[in-house]
C-alpha cells in the first residue's frame, strides 16, 4: 500500500517536497534571489527529469486518484512548462521582492493541476480545480505597485468564483441524476435525459470559463494584460494545457455515452472560438492582449481535435499542447525580456527590433510561425494533426472554416514579423542583455519548436501512450 | 541515385550559410551549394535516362521510403518520373542563376541567401514527394521565405505586396489542405501516399468536391484567374532573385500540383470541371496579355505576361490530351527559364539605370551590348520565336488542344492563339524602347554585365536554346509520364 502510494503519487510528492523546501527556506535565513532562483531552477529541472522514471498506472483512494503513462506524460509537459517559465523570466523573478512566495503559489497551483489531471471523481476534480485556480489569482497580483495588476487579480478571482459556482451546481445535478460522483460509474448511468443534459451543460460551462472558450472568454484579455508576464504565460499555456487534458478525460471517458450531444456543442464552440479569437486578435496593439486573443483562437483548434473522440484526438491534443508550451512560452519569453528591460509592450515598439536584437527576433519569429502553423516548425504538425483528427468525422464545413482561420491568424502573426523585420524605426529598442538562463530557455524553446515536429517518434510515443 | 540528397544538400548549404561569418563566405558557400545541386540535378537527369534506356518501366524511379508519423499512415516517400526530373532541372537552373544575380546584395547578405536556399529546398522537396503530406509540407515551407524576401529586400509597396502574396498563397494552401483531407478520408484506405491513392477508386462524389478545392488551391500559386492578383504586385516588389524564384519556380509548384495531385488522382473531377478550367485559363491568357500592353514598368510587364504564360499551363492541363499535358509541362520549364532570365535582365538594367520605366530608357544597346542582347533573346523567346523554348512549348499545347474536335475547345484554342499577336506587340515595344533609339546622356557611362551576371544569363540561355533547338530530350522525358496521367484520365 505504502509502496503503491509512493510510486503512483510520486510526481505530486516530488512537487510537495519542493514546495515545503521553499517554505523552510523562506522562514530560514535570508538568501539572495539569484542563488535561490538558481536552486529553484535546478529543482524544477530535477522534477521534470524525475517525471520520466517509475511510471506506473493504477488508482488510489478508491478510484479518486488515477494515473497511467499518458497522465504521467501530461504532467511532464506541465513540469517542463514551469521549468521553462523559471528560466525565461529570470530577470523579472530576480527583481521581485517575494521570490519564494511566488514559487510557493506557482507550485501549489501546479500541484492542483496534477491532482486535476489525475482525478477520478467529481469531488477530487472540483477540489483540485480550486487549488489550481486560487493561487494563480494571487500570482496575478504580483506586480504589487501596479493598479492594473490588482485589477487583473480581482477580475480573475471573481470570474473563477462564478465558474466554480456553476461547476458545483453541475456536479450536484450529476449526482442527483446518477447517484454517483465516480468517473468509472457515471458513464453506465448516463442516458442523455434532460437533467443530465442540463448538468453536462453546466459542467462544460465551467470548462469553457477556464479555457476561455467564446463566449466565456471576456475575462481573459484584461487578466492577461494586467498580470506580470510570467503569470500571463503560466495562465495562457500551462493552465490551458492542464484544463484541456482533463477535458479530454471528462469528455472521452465520463461523458462518452453523450457523444452525439457534445460533439455538436464542441464543434460549434470550436468554430466560434477560433473566429472570435482571431478577429479580436487582429486589432490588438498590446502584445499581451494580442497573445491572449491568439491563445483563445488556439483553444478553438484544440477543441477541433477534441471533437473527434478517437485515439488520434487524444494524441493530437496532447501533442499540440506540448508544442504550444514551447511556442507560446518562447513568444512570451521574448515579450517578457523586452518589457522587463524597457517597459515596452506595444507591437509598435517592436519596429526595427531585428536591427538591434537579431537573436530574440528570430526566436520570436519562429515561435510566431509555429503558432501560425507554418512548416518546418512543430506548430505545423500540431495544427495539421488537430485538423485531420477533426476531419475524421467528415464535417468538412467546419474544417474549411478552420483552414480559413489559419489564414486570418497568419495575417496577424505576420503583423509582428513585419514590425520586427521590415518596418523602419529611428529609435528601435536598444540591445537587450539577456540573462544566461533566459537565453538557455529560449534556446530550449527554439530547439523544441524545430525538432518536435520533424522527429516523428515524439508523436508516436504519445500515440502509444494514448492507446493504453 | 538517392533522392534524399536533393533535400539534404540545400539543408547543408543553409547550415553552412548560418555558420560562416563574412558576406563573401556566405555568397561563395551559397554558390557552391547551388552548383553542386545543379550537378546533382544533371546526374539525376542522366541516371534517369539511363534507367529508362535500360528498360526500367516503373512509373516512379529511385523510389525511397522512410517511416514518418506511421500512426497517420504518412511516410517520407520520394520518387521521380519524367515530369519531376524536368522540374528539378528547371529548379536547379533557376537557383544557380538566382544566386549569381544576387551577388551585389549588401543588406543582410546572410539572411538573404539563407532564405533563397530554404525556398529552393521547398521546391526540390515538393517536386520529388510521393506522399501528399510531405508535398504539402514542402509547399508551405516555401511561403514564408518569399514573404520575407519581398518584405525586407523588396522595393515599392513591398509590405503590401508581401502580405498579399503570403495571405493569398496561404489561402491557396488552406484549400489544398482541405482537399487533401478529403482524399485522405475519401478513399477506401486512409493514406496520403500518391501511388496508393492513384490505384484506388476514389468515389466520384469525393472527386467532385475535392478536385475544385485542390485545383483552385494549387491554381492560386500558378496565377489561376481570378486568383492571379498577387502576381503583379509580388513580382514587381520582390528583389531580382526573389522575382526569379517566384516566377521561375514557385508558380510552377502550382502547375505541378494541379497536374500531379488534382488531375492525376481525380480524373472524374478533372473531366467534370475541364471546361471551366479552359474558360478561366483562356481569360487569364488574354487578360494577361492585354493588361501587359498597358504597363510601363518592365517588371510589371513581365509579371502580367507571366499570368498570360502560366495560363497556357492550365489550358494544357484543362485540354486533357496527352500532347497538351506534355506541352503544359514543357511550358512550365520553358516559362520558368525564360521568366527567370527576364527578371534577371530587368534587375541588371535597374541596378544601372535605377529605373524600370520603359519610357525613361532608350538606346541602352550602345552602352550595354551584352545585357540588351540577352533582353532580345528573352523577348523573342517570350513571343514564341522558333528555335527558342517558348515556341516549342506553346506549339505543343496548341497541337494538343486542337486534338479536341468540338467547337468549344477549338474556339478556346483560337482565342489563346490570338494572345501571341498581343505578346509580340508588347514585347517588341518594350524591348525596342529600352534598347533602341537615342540614349540619354545620364546613361552614357553605364557598364555592361559583370562576370556573375554573364554567367547567370548564359546558364539560363543555354537551357532556353537547348529546349528550342532540340526539344526531343525534354519531350522524351515528359511524354511517358504524361501518358501515364492520360491513361488514368481515360480510365484504363
Amino acid at each position: 500500500m505504502l509502496n503503491d502510494f509512493l510510486l503512483l503519487m510520486k510526481s505530486e510528492l516530488a512537487l510537495a517536497f519542493i514546495l515545503f523546501l521553499l517554505l523552510i527556506l523562506k522562514v530560514g535565513k535570508e538568501i539572495a534571489n539569484e542563488r535561490l532562483l538558481a536552486l529553484i531552477q535546478i529543482l524544477l529541472l530535477g522534477n521534470f527529469i524525475f517525471g520520466f522514471f517509475f511510471i506506473e498506472s493504477g488508482t488510489l483512494f478508491g478510484g479518486m486518484f488515477a494515473t497511467n503513462g499518458l497522465i504521467a506524460f501530461q504532467k511532464s509537459i506541465i513540469s517542463l512548462g514551469i521549468y521553462l517559465i523559471s528560466l525565461l523570466f529570470s530577470d523579472w523573478l530576480k527583481k521581485t521582492e517575494h521570490l519564494p512566495e511566488f514559487f510557493i503559489l506557482l507550485l501549489s497551483a501546479v500541484l492542483g493541476m496534477f491532482f486535476l489531471i489525475s482525478s477520478g471523481n467529481l469531488l477530487m476534480f472540483y477540489l483540485s480545480l480550486e487549488l489550481a485556480t486560487i493561487p494563480v489569482a494571487a500570482m496575478a497580483n504580483f506586480d504589487l505597485d501596479k493598479k492594473i495588476s490588482s485589477e487583473a487579480s480581482m477580475k480573475m478571482i471573481l470570474s473563477s468564483a462564478l465558474s466554480s459556482g456553476v461547476l458545483l451546481f453541475g456536479i450536484s445535478l450529476i449526482y442527483g441524476a446518477t447517484g454517483t460522483i465516480s468517473f468509472d460509474q457515471i458513464p453506465a448511468l448516463l442516458d442523455g435525459n434532460g437533467l443530465q443534459t442540463l448538468a453536462f451543460v453546466f459542467l462544460f460551462t465551467a470548462f469553457a470559463f477556464k479555457l476561455s472558450i467564446v463566449p466565456f472568454h471576456l475575462w481573459t484579455a484584461d487578466v492577461y494584460e494586467g498580470s506580470p508576464m510570467a503569470v500571463t504565460s503560466f495562465l495562457s499555456v500551462i493552465s490551458k494545457g492542464a484544463i484541456a487534458f482533463i477535458l479530454l478525460t471528462t469528455l472521452y471517458k465520463v461523458f462518452a455515452p453523450m457523444h452525439a450531444l457534445w460533439y455538436n456543442m464542441v464543434m460549434l464552440l470550436s468554430v466560434i472560438t477560433m473566429v472570435v479569437g482571431n478577429l479580436f486578435a487582429l486589432r490588438q496593439q498590446n502584445i499581451k492582449r494580442f497573445l491572449a486573443f491568439s491563445s483563445i483562437a488556439q483553444v478553438g483548434f484544440i477543441l477541433l481535435g477534441i471533437s473527434s473522440q478517437s485515439i488520434e484526438g487524444i494524441s493530437s491534443v496532447v501533442y499540440f499542447v506540448l508544442i504550444y508550451v514551447f511556442s507560446n512560452l518562447a513568444a512570451f519569453g521574448v515579450a517578457g525580456a523586452i518589457s522587463q528591460s524597457y517597459g515596452k509592450e506595444l507591437i509598435e515598439d517592436y519596429k526595427g527590433l531585428y536591427q538591434t536584437n537579431p537573436f530574440i527576433s528570430w526566436v520570436l519569429a519562429l515561435s510566431l510561425f509555429s503558432l501560425a502553423g507554418i512548416p518546418p516548425t512543430a506548430g505545423f504538425f500540431g495544427k495539421l494533426f488537430l485538423i485531420t483528427a477533426g476531419a475524421s468525422k467528415g464535417n468538412y464545413f467546419f474544417i474549411v472554416v478552420a483552414a480559413l482561420n489559419m489564414i486570418v491568424s497568419l495575417y496577424y502573426y505576420l503583423r509582428i514579423v513585419r514590425a520586427v523585420f521590415m518596418d523602419k524605426n529611428d529609435q528601435p529598442i536598444a540591445k537587450i542583455n539577456l540573462d544566461p538562463s533566459t537565453k538557455l530557455g529560449m534556446i530550449i524553446c527554439t530547439a523544441g519548436i524545430i525538432l518536435i515536429g520533424l522527429l516523428s517518434w515524439v508523436y508516436d510515443y504519445i500515440t502509444s501512450l494514448s492507446i493504453q | 541515385m538517392n533522392l534524399t540528397l536533393l533535400i539534404l544538400l540545400p539543408l547543408l548549404t543553409a547550415v553552412v550559410i548560418l555558420l560562416v561569418r563574412s558576406g563573401v563566405q556566405v555568397k561563395w558557400s551559397a554558390l557552391m551549394g547551388a552548383s553542386v545541386q545543379f550537378i546533382l540535378a544533371l546526374i539525376l537527369f542522366f541516371a534517369f535516362r539511363k534507367e529508362r534506356a535500360l528498360g526500367n518501366e516503373a512509373q516512379m524511379l529511385f523510389e525511397i521510403q522512410y517511416k514518418w508519423f506511421p500512426s497517420w499512415h504518412i511516410s517520407f516517400h520520394l520518387g521521380v518520373d519524367g515530369i519531376s526530373v524536368a522540374m528539378i532541372l528547371l529548379t536547379a537552373f533557376v537557383v544557380i542563376a538566382g544566386v549569381l544575380v544576387s551577388w551585389n546584395v549588401e543588406k543582410m547578405t546572410k539572411e538573404f541567401y539563407l532564405l533563397l536556399i530554404i525556398l529552393s529546398l521547398g521546391a526540390y522537396g515538393f517536386f520529388i514527394s510521393l506522399d501528399l503530406f510531405i508535398l504539402f509540407f514542402f509547399l508551405e515551407i516555401a511561403v514564408i521565405p518569399k514573404y520575407l524576401l519581398i518584405g525586407i529586400w523588396g522595393s515599392g509597396k513591398k509590405e503590401y505586396a508581401a502580405n498579399k502574396l503570403a495571405l493569398m498563397l496561404m489561402g491557396g494552401s488552406a484549400l489544398v489542405l482541405v482537399g487533401l483531407l478529403g482524399l485522405y478520408f475519401g478513399g477506401n484506405e486512409n493514406t496520403f501516399d500518391l501511388l496508393l491513392l492513384s490505384k484506388m477508386q476514389i468515389p466520384v462524389v469525393v472527386q467532385k468536391i475535392c478536385f475544385p478545392l485542390l485545383f483552385v488551391g494549387f491554381g492560386v500559386f500558378t496565377a489561376l484567374f481570378p486568383f492571379h492578383t498577387w502576381v503583379p504586385d509580388g513580382h514587381s516588389s520582390a528583389p531580382t532573385a526573389g522575382s526569379m524564384f517566384l516566377a521561375g519556380i514557385s508558380m510552377k509548384l502550382g502547375g505541378y500540383g494541379c497536374l500531379r495531385v488534382a488531375t492525376y488522382l481525380m480524373p472524374e473531377g478533372a473531366k467534370e470541371y475541364a471546361n471551366i478550367i479552359i474558360v478561366l485559363s483562356a481569360i487569364a491568357i488574354l487578360y494577361g496579355a492585354f493588361a501587359t500592353m498597358m504597363q510601363k514598368d518592365l517588371k510589371y510587364i513581365n509579371a502580367y505576361s507571366s499570368v498570360s504564360h502560366c495560363g497556357f499551363v492550365l489550358l494544357g492541363i484543362g485540354m486533357l490530351t496527352k500532347t497538351a499535358i506534355a506541352g503544359a509541362v514543357m511550358q512550365m520549364v520553358s516559362h520558368g527559364l525564360m521568366t527567370a532570365l527576364f527578371f534577371a535582365v530587368i534587375g541588371m538594367v535597374y541596378e544601372r539605370t535605377h529605373t524600370r520605366e520603359v519610357n525613361e530608357m532608350g538606346g541602352l544597346i550602345k552602352v550595354m551590348p551584352f545585357i540588351t542582347t540577352v533582353l532580345f533573346i528573352v523577348g523573342l523567346c517570350s513571343l514564341g520565336l522558333p528555335g527558342l523554348s517558348g515556341f516549342v512549348a506553346e506549339m505543343t499545347i496548341f497541337m494538343g488542344s486542337w486534338q479536341n474536335p468540338d467547337p468549344f475547345h477549338r474556339i478556346a484554342t483560337i482565342a489563346a492563339c490570338m494572345s501571341i499577336v498581343v505578346t509580340a506587340v508588347y514585347i517588341l515595344r518594350a524591348i525596342g524602347k529600352t534598347a533602341m533609339g537615342p540614349i540619354h546622356d545620364r546613361y552614357l557611362l553605364l557598364e555592361d554585365a559583370k562576370w556573375n551576371e554573364k554567367l547567370a544569363a548564359i546558364i539560363l540561355i543555354a537551357g532556353i536554346i537547348a529546349i528550342g533547338i532540340a526539344p526531343f530530350w525534354l519531350n522524351d522525358l515528359i511524354t511517358p509520364a504524361a501518358d501515364e496521367i492520360m491513361h488514368k484520365v481515360a480510365g484504363k
